[in-house]
């Protein structure tokens, strides 16, 4: 006879111990029925910011499809569990619904704390905590302009986040002296209010609510105790969690002094048929406000329930996160209240970093770290620290910063099997180890098989370099080739081509290569000899090397023909200009379309059309807009002071600018620009390869965001710059991406892999840390001098018109192609309308 | 049998790159590598994109093997005997070539009627 087993709460932990239960050989001892409160099961809420980056209530799911039908669970949907009884062992809902059970596991969670200041409770004042408060957030956020978070802590720098997300003004207001108090020590305290407050965040510390009344010129004032006042729009209370005790509380379970349902070792309150685990229960005097603690409650229930033993012993409250763009990390003890604790710290103002490390008395062993800043040394330290590693001589050797060739760290070979990587779903190395000898080469491989890295995300550095390391040991070849023909990286190749002053693709393939080339190798090594040498790009040596947009100038289309972009430089063009395009569009018939670009795209060009649809348009004036290349493509622009109301400055003068500076400038991929007159940011910068954006104080310049399939913020690299600092800027940037990225690596992915990161690109691009900046200048002033218009240059080289036919030996054209028309355009036509206007006959 | 067309000059021809040639109303690719004295001569058309593109792709080899990539969605065929790499069950038309008094010529089979 099976028995019931009750669990309230479908929250992560919840939902954690019941994955567990039913991969377990217990599931079908017990009927199991689970409450869950919300309208939704289980979700991600420690990825909840990402709600406002794009994410929708599905992808933050935890809940694989069909998972409670597959193991038999009921779910009973938008349910509270209301009360227990423990005498005829029911539990009943607030539907009604009653169910008696056998044994009974509560995740109830916790809830925000919201301070009981008078006037908590005005309209637009929110909590955090699920998808409904999100949306609560997201329609105050419509009408307002301004956001305040009460409470600094990690939690509330999440909701900081989610609040300059959604475009408010925000500010972060916390009772204690720092942000982060819990986690981190007073230097890093500092340090990080320093990095939150560049990205336009204000915050204020010290700060004691009194009460929210009206505001004058938001929706809300918050009154502090000190006199001070805060206008805003929206209030959210970010101020620490409760545990939800009242349904232990309401059938006599022990509960806490301070809240919280007591539990024992093996996770049972004072009722043994009774579990508690999650942020709900109060174990050893402690509630845990993270989710790997809950989920190691939830596997050692779920060892009681399958009669063997796991016992929960208290939890490691190591984190790493990122906190807007931040990173910050905190180990064990942080504020080094062990007995005789030493401190070593480091701290760079320069680039913003700050190190702690406590260590032993005897310095041998680590107790705690903070990084604030640059938390690579995450994994590493978090392993001295879990592991009882002895230190090096010298501990402070771990935190200071190395230069290139020494060794980094511990390597993953030093720790021992039982080394726990993955805290969140307590993957240990060895069990890694055994997932890679089962045949997993890759990250993705050991997400799906082991389940480490798919928590918080911490550990993938980590695990990615146990992956490598096995492999390697395993005697697979990490391979990093370009492609068969060259046994080099892009980088190594460009340079070699640099170094050694090579110029074709030829020369390096007999050199360094093997084989004829291929469609992988030769446009890779086109572009790096375009991007350093600046060669026109059809010359005979290089036009095979060429993918086909660029051997005839054009974007190929999915039947064949080409599409057409003259520059626009910023998008500002004359009604006269504007007139050619249409002559021309219309004298062809092309198809024409406003690109998101600000140009004009036509397409429908035949091959053998190129030539003199160019001539009239470079007659004209038009230069090649390089849509076809890997390469600057446009410098988006608003209208900017000159037109606009608010408009701060010139932006389309300097898009103008440095849209012909950079225009041909061919790279890795493509590149984007964007240049707003103000900050409310018309032109999008913050989704461009290169943002800026006018301020009071000068130019504010973003790099490396995108838009596109996985889109990526900008990053702020550098405020209050004039326009040759700027442009300085710029052009290292470009050049040091060009030398070092990856073959299609667009800026965002480059900087996502880049050891280092900003800090880095910023120690390199600003305080030229590398001693490369001038010839980084350098550089891109040859590339600037050599500029030409591909199409100019080619319409005055009859042999190279030669190419633009469809064939060489007769003048007819490829009657595969066949338009149709459609809201008064040409479009190709389809396979099913093509039958009707043509045979055709293929061998 | 194969019929033997005179189709262009040597001259006419784009080292380590593609043309494209009609005979006998069909459209057909021809490659040309200098380095290992080759010409080699395909059907023009992409049976993946569905357009006579083939002689604008870029052309190298695969493990040794000669190849043309398609410029529309890169699948890989092979110079000689027209087989697609990703996908063995496609196969485009390939065709002898001759190379005779600097004048290419290139041998389509006769109509089996």
């Amino acid at each position: 006879m099976k028995q019931t087993l009750v669990v309230i709460g479908n929250g992560m932990v919840g939902q954690h111990f019941l994955a567990g239960l039913a991969a377990s050989t217990g599931k079908d001892q017990y009927d199991i029925v689970t409450f869950c409160e919300e309208p939704r099961p289980a979700y991600d809420r420690v990825h909840l910011s990402e709600f406002f980056s794009g994410k929708t209530a599905e992808d933050l799911s935890l809940i694989p499809e069909g998972f409670f039908a597959d193991n038999g669970i009921t779910l009973h949907l938008g349910d509270r569990a209301a009360t227990i009884d423990r005498e005829h062992k029911t539990v009943t809902s607030a539907k009604g619904v009653s169910i008696r059970y056998d044994k009974l596991v509560l995740a109830t969670g916790s809830y925000p704390f919201v301070p009981p200041v008078p006037g908590h409770d005005r309209k637009n004042c929110l909590v955090y905590r699920t998808i409904e408060d999100l949306e609560a957030m997201t329609a105050a956020a419509r009408t307002g302009k301004v956001g305040t978070v009460v409470g600094g802590g990690l939690l509330g720098l999440e909701a900081a986040k989610a609040l300059k997300d959604l475009g408010l003004d925000t500010h972060v207001v916390e009772f204690a002296p720092r942000l982060m108090a819990v986690q981190i020590d007073e230097g890093g305290g500092a340090m990080l209010r320093r990095k939150i407050e560049a990205l336009g965040v204000t915050v204020h510390t010290n700060k004691n609510t009194s009460q929210i009344i009206d505001g004058d010129t938001c929706v809300n004032k918050m009154c502090f105790a000190d006199g001070e006042e805060l206008e805003t729009d929206v209030v959210l209370f970010s101020a620490g969690i409760r545990p939800r005790d009242d349904i232990a509380k309401g059938c006599g379970l022990d509960i806490g002094q301070r809240g919280g349902i007591v539990i024992d070792n093996h996770c049972k309150t004072s009722d043994p048929d009774i579990y508690a685990i999650g942020e709900c229960a109060l174990w050893n005097g402690m509630i845990f406000g993270l989710v790997a603690p809950g989920y190691a409650m939830a596997r050692t229930v779920i060892a009681d329930l399958n009669g063997s033993e796991a016992l929960f012993t208290g939890a490691d409250m190591s984190t790493k996160l990122k906190l807007m763009g931040v990173d910050v990390a905190s180990i064990g003890d942080a504020h080094a209240r062990t007995q005789g604790a030493l401190i070593f710290t480091y701290q760079n103002g320069g680039s913003d970093v700050y190190k702690r490390l406590v260590v032993s008395e005897d310095k041998t062993r680590l107790l705690g770290a903070v990084l604030v800043g640059d938390a690579n040394e995450y994994g590493t330290l978090l392993q001295y620290c879990q592991n009882g590693i002895a230190l090096p001589e010298h501990p402070d050797s771990l935190i200071l910063p190395r230069n290139a060739g020494e060794a980094v760290g511990l390597g993953p070979d030093a720790l021992p099997a039982s080394a726990q990587i993955c805290s969140c779903y307590e993957v240990s190395k060895g069990a890694i180890c055994s997932a890679i000898e089962a045949g997993c080469t890759t990250v993705n491989a050991l997400k799906a098989e082991t389940k480490a890295g798919t928590g918080c995300g911490g550990c993938v550095p980590l695990l990615k370099s146990v992956l490598n390391c096995e492999l390697a040991k395993q005697g697979y070849e990490v391979n990093t080739d370009l492609c068969e023909h060259f046994a080099y990286t892009r980088q190594d190749l460009y340079n070699l081509i640099k170094v050694e002053g090579i110029k074709t693709f030829d020369a390096l393939l007999a050199k360094h290569g093997r084989g004829l080339g291929c469609e992988i190798c030769k446009p890779a090594v086109a572009s790096i000899l375009a991007s350093h040498w600046n060669d026109y790009i059809l010359k005979t040596e290089h036009v095979g090397l060429q993918d086909t947009n660029d051997t005839f100038l054009a974007n190929m289309q999915k039947d064949g023909t080409y599409s057409v972009v003259p520059r626009i430089p910023g998008g500002e063009i004359s009604p006269d200009m504007l007139i050619v395009l249409g002559q021309v569009g219309k004298k062809y018939n092309l198809y024409t379309k406003i690109t998101g670009g600000q140009r004009v795209d036509l397409f429908g060009a035949r091959l053998e059309e190129l030539p003199a649809i160019w001539k009239e348009l470079v007659d004209a004036g038009f230069e090649s807009g390089h849509a076809y290349g890997k390469s600057l493509r446009t410098v988006k622009s608003c209208v900017g002071s000159t037109w606009c109301r608010y408009g701060v400055d010139d932006s389309v003068g300097l898009a103008i600018a440095l849209e012909n500076r950079y225009k041909g400038l061919r790279s890795p991929h493509k590149i984007k620009f964007a240049v707003s007159g103000c900050t409310r940011e018309c032109a999008e910068a913050q989704g461009k390869d290169i943002g800026v954006i006018a301020t009071e104080n000068g130019w504010s310049l973003y790099v490396c965001g995108n838009g596109g399939m996985k889109p990526r913020h900008a990053d702020l690299f550098a405020t209050g710059l004039d326009k040759d600092t700027l442009i300085a800027y710029i052009d290292r940037v470009l050049i040091f991406y060009i030398r070092t990225a990856d073959r299609l690596q667009r800026t965002s992915v480059w900087l996502e892999n880049l050891a280092g990161g900003l800090d880095y690109l910023k120690a390199v691009v600003i305080d030229d840390k590398l001693g490369l900046c001038a010839e980084l200048e350098q550089q891109m002033s040859h590339v600037i001098d050599t500029y030409q218009c591909e199409w100019k240059t080619t319409l005055e080289d009859a042999d190279k018109l030669k190419r633009f036919r469809h064939f060489i030996n007769s003048d007819q054209t490829d009657d595969n192609i066949v338009f149709v028309e459609e809201r008064g355009q040409i479009r190709p036509a389809n396979p099913e309308e093509r039958r009707h206007f043509q045979l055709v006959e293929v061998a | 049998m194969t019929i033997w067309f005179d189709v262009c000059a040597v001259e006419d021809l784009q080292p380590n790159s593609g043309v494209c040639v009609l005979v006998q109303n069909q459209q057909i690719a021809l490659f040309y590598l200098p380095a290992t004295e080759s010409v080699y001569a395909v059907h023009n058309f992409d049976p993946f994109g569905l357009a006579n593109v083939l002689a604008r792709g870029l052309i190298g080899d695969i493990g040794g093997q000669p190849m043309v990539a398609s410029p529309l969605y890169k699948q890989h065929f092979h110079l000689t005997t027209g087989e697609c790499f990703e996908n063995s069950s496609v196969r485009i038309p390939a065709y002898p070539v001759r190379i005779d008094n600097a004048r290419v010529s290139v041998g389509i089979p006769e109509p089996s009627v």
